[in-house]
């Protein structure tokens, strides 16, 4: 068990959440607390349906808990918070705006400063490779290069913590293994903090230095892994993955997915 | 490793360029049938009621058009040149499907904007969508005069199509976009000019190509009614006076605003979607 470090930079303490409909409501999340160190990584995962992404739209503020109190930083969140970035399962990249203007929306909306937006923009598709792209529209990339546009709109408004919802899940197995790779790396070099949501256990042991198990609907929190590899070095993800380490965490989180199938 | 280099023409093989000459040669088979069936119609047109086998009187001929168009440029009913009839025609349909549209997309945001506003509305919107609006025409001319009738139903026959197409646009609007923006923090009125508006674009245009067509069809109408200017006037009086010629010209000048009122929405349609 990994245990939180002494002023988390999120926090979730009792986290109650229901969605009501007219034919009843859903218990999504149940008693779920959870606590965060500024600069981890963390993976939280769980059959579909299990509350993960509820997890995260309550963490950006896009959705309020109807019991409990989510903190960033100490403060209870109320609203989008500009200190954090969501990356969705998709690019959701606008096909009416060109890649650069796509990457500044954020910056665009919170009423940044447009010119330093712009060229922090330009420096982060140029670092990820798709300098000559700027004036490209989305439908001229590939799903990789979308998402990787869609990564540097999240980080060009600056956040200090970055959700990722199954952001892989919708690229070919290749490019989902090469682009975990670099979003990993690149997110450790900035210091970031990050939690992943997926259903992916290879993707959450590689990617994250702790791995949160959700139990199914209502989502609780089922059991909570610190990932150590005995390299000095933390590995990148796709290194890991051939750490002798990897295959131990990988079967004692099937495992515990599996409890759930049967029961 | 992109999908840019396949937009690129590589060498052409020579199996591509037979397949390309293919494709030109198919095209124009289909512009020389479009072609051959026009000149078919003209054709039939002139030479049935000339050989009597329908009643010119009832028909008259398209050899008979240009001369009695030449003749309506100098004089008509009312005394004023077909040119002004025609202007008067456009002028009012131009301003009924602007109006339609600029009033459809502001009621479709106030209606995007309050759900419960759409929730009171909808059944009455699709009766107002429903009712033939010509019934009205008697009526808006009561009501509004000769001029402003017709204004008035260009207007409503195109206005309630408008609001229910580029509502039901901005309900297609992918939510996860609308969440996307939210995650940055955006007001509902960002959302509305940053994610709605611009991303529905296209429906705006088949809602402009829908309306023109109707506030055309709406003008005509009113004037068959109440004007003393206008082509449908010109077509009226001419049907009165039992002079097919001037029927048939002005009948054939409203097919060519017609036509020429889609290539102009074509080109915009193809001038805004080159950007996407």
């Amino acid at each position: 068990m990994a245990a939180p470090a002494a002023s988390p930079k999120v926090e979730l303490r009792n986290v109650n959440l229901r969605y009501f409909g007219i034919e009843g409501e859903t218990e999504a999340l149940k008693d779920v607390s959870i606590s965060i160190a500024p600069g981890e990584f963390v993976a939280i995962i769980g059959q579909s349906g299990c509350g993960k992404s509820t997890l995260l739209s309550l963490i950006s503020g896009i959705l309020l808990p109807t019991g409990g109190a989510v903190l960033v930083d100490g403060k209870p969140v109320t609203g989008p918070n500009r200190k954090v970035g969501y990356m969705l399962q998709q690019d959701y990249l606008f096909e009416w705006r060109t890649i650069l203007e796509n990457a500044v929306l954020g910056a665009e909306i919170q009423g940044a400063d447009m010119a330093k937006a712009s060229a922090r923009a330009t420096a982060l598709l140029t670092r990820y490779g798709l300098g000559q792209f700027l004036h490209h529209l989305p439908r001229q990339l590939s799903g990789g290069m979308r998402q990787r546009v869609a990564l540097a709109r999240t980080l060009c408004t600056e956040p200090d913590i970055v959700l990722l919802d199954e952001p892989f899940a919708a690229l070919d197995s290749q490019t989902r293994l090469a682009l975990s790779d670099e979003v990993a790396v690149i997110l450790r070099r900035e210091r970031k903090t990050a939690i992943l949501v997926t259903h992916d256990i290879g993707e959450a042991v590689s990617m994250a230095e702790r791995v949160i198990v959700l139990s199914r609907r209502p989502g609780r929190v089922k059991s909570d892994h610190a990932i150590r590899f005995a390299a000095a070095a933390r590995p990148t993800p796709l290194a890991a993955r051939n750490a002798p380490e990897f295959n131990d965490y990988f079967n004692t989180l099937w495992q515990e997915l599996e409890v759930h199938v049967e029961g | 490793m992109s999908k840019v280099d396949t937009l690129t023409l590589a060498g052409a093989s020579p199996q591509y360029l037979a397949w390309l000459a293919r494709e030109r040669r198919g095209q124009r088979v289909v512009r020389g049938t479009q072609l051959a069936i026009l000149l078919v119609f003209l054709v039939l047109w002139e030479v049935l009621p000339k050989a009597l086998i329908v009643n010119p009187v009832l028909t008259s001929y398209p050899s008979a058009l240009w001369p009695t168009f030449l003749e309506l440029l100098k004089s008509t009913p009312q005394q004023a040149s077909i040119l002004v009839h025609t202007w008067a025609t456009v002028l009012a349909t131009v301003l009924g499907f602007t109006g339609a549209m600029v009033l459809g997309t502001a009621v479709a945001a106030a209606l995007w904007w309050w759900n419960a506003l759409y929730k009171v509305l909808d059944p009455y919107l699709v009766v107002a969508n429903a009712m033939p609006k010509t019934a009205f025409v008697p009526i808006f001319y009561i009501w509004l005069g000769a001029t402003l009738s017709i204004y008035g139903m260009s207007l409503a026959i195109s206005v309630f199509i408008t609001i229910l197409m580029i509502y039901s646009g901005f309900q297609g609007i992918d939510p996860n976009k609308i969440k996307l923006a939210q995650t940055f923090g955006a007001t509902k009125g960002q959302i509305l000019r940053k994610v709605v508006l611009p991303g529905s674009v296209p429906t705006l245009l088949a809602a402009l190509k829908v309306n023109a067509g109707l506030s055309l069809v709406g003008v005509v109408v009113g004037e068959f009614q109440s004007a003393n200017l206008g082509l449908g006037y010109l077509i009226q009086y001419g049907a009165q006076i039992f002079k097919m010629n001037i029927v048939m010209t002005g009948i054939t000048i409203l097919a060519i605003v017609s036509s020429l009122m889609y290539l102009a929405i074509s080109w915009l349609e193809t001038a805004v979607m080159r950007r996407r």
